[in-house]
């Protein structure tokens, strides 16, 4: 595999702007050819959230994307590799999560951006609360489907 | 030894963290799990059901064979819902 991609792991409180971070990851290489991002919002269940409480590992958080994100670059030849990821109070409408993918070529990138994704849900300590507009809220609980999301990556690409 | 809690056991425990010092004998994560439930009813409460407890040692996650030998900071958590 050629140099080692650009990786950049955040965890921040605030908010994170999806062109800013895709025109960096442009401007690594002439050689970039293909950029997948994937930003995941916090949705109001059709009225029922108020909003959500992300609570993290401070240290943990970042060095587990950090791994996640080398194995990613460990499999596919990727350019460079963002992934945000915030914590605090989060409406519904705002973003929780951003991975931004940029390889030469579109199939790594889609594949490294997913990859990130399904780890990221059931490897990287973050975990949601909900504030619900009629009723007291409690804590999300892990999907099967993200075990399975998973799985699905030690058997093909 | 410090532990530090996350989410629903966090706030079934108590205490987002604290020091404690392991008796002889608790060498591993699952020594410590069945050690940590003797200690109270809201740790009883907190670690009932120990297929969901997730641990990490050292901000590394870890199965419940795992040693603490050279452990410094022990994390218990529910399993994670990011992303």
């Amino acid at each position: 595999m050629a140099d080692r991609p650009h990786i950049d792991v955040r965890v921040q409180a605030g908010d994170f702007d999806v062109a800013t971070e895709t025109a960096m990851l442009s401007r690594l290489s002439t050689n970039v050819g293909a950029i997948v991002t994937f930003t995941g919002l916090c949705r109001d269940e059709d009225g029922r959230l108020q909003a959500l409480e992300l609570e993290h590992y401070p240290g943990m958080a970042e060095a587990e994307i950090r791994r996640i994100a080398d194995q990613a670059a460990g499999r596919w030849p990727l350019i460079g590799l963002t992934v945000i990821h915030r914590f605090g109070r989060i409406r519904p409408g705002e973003n929780i999560v951003l991975v931004v993918a940029a390889s030469a070529h579109r199939q790594a990138a889609f594949s490294a951006a997913g990859f990130l994704m399904d780890f990221l849900k059931t490897r990287a300590p973050f975990w949601k609360k909900e504030h619900l507009a009629d009723a007291e809220g409690g804590w999300v609980e892990a999907k099967k489907d993200d075990d399975q999301a998973v799985r699905r990556w030690s058997s093909s690409d | 030894m410090k532990l530090v809690y996350f989410a629903w056991i966090r706030e079934r425990i108590g205490v987002p963290e604290e020091d404690v010092a392991l008796p002889e004998g608790v060498t591993t994560v699952g020594a410590l799990l069945d050690w940590l439930k003797e200690r109270g009813e809201q740790y009883e409460y907190a670690l009932a059901e120990p297929s969901v407890i997730r641990v990490a040692v050292d901000h590394v996650h870890v199965a419940g064979d795992a040693s603490l030998a050279e452990a410094r900071e022990v994390a218990l958590f529910p399993p994670m819902t990011g992303g």
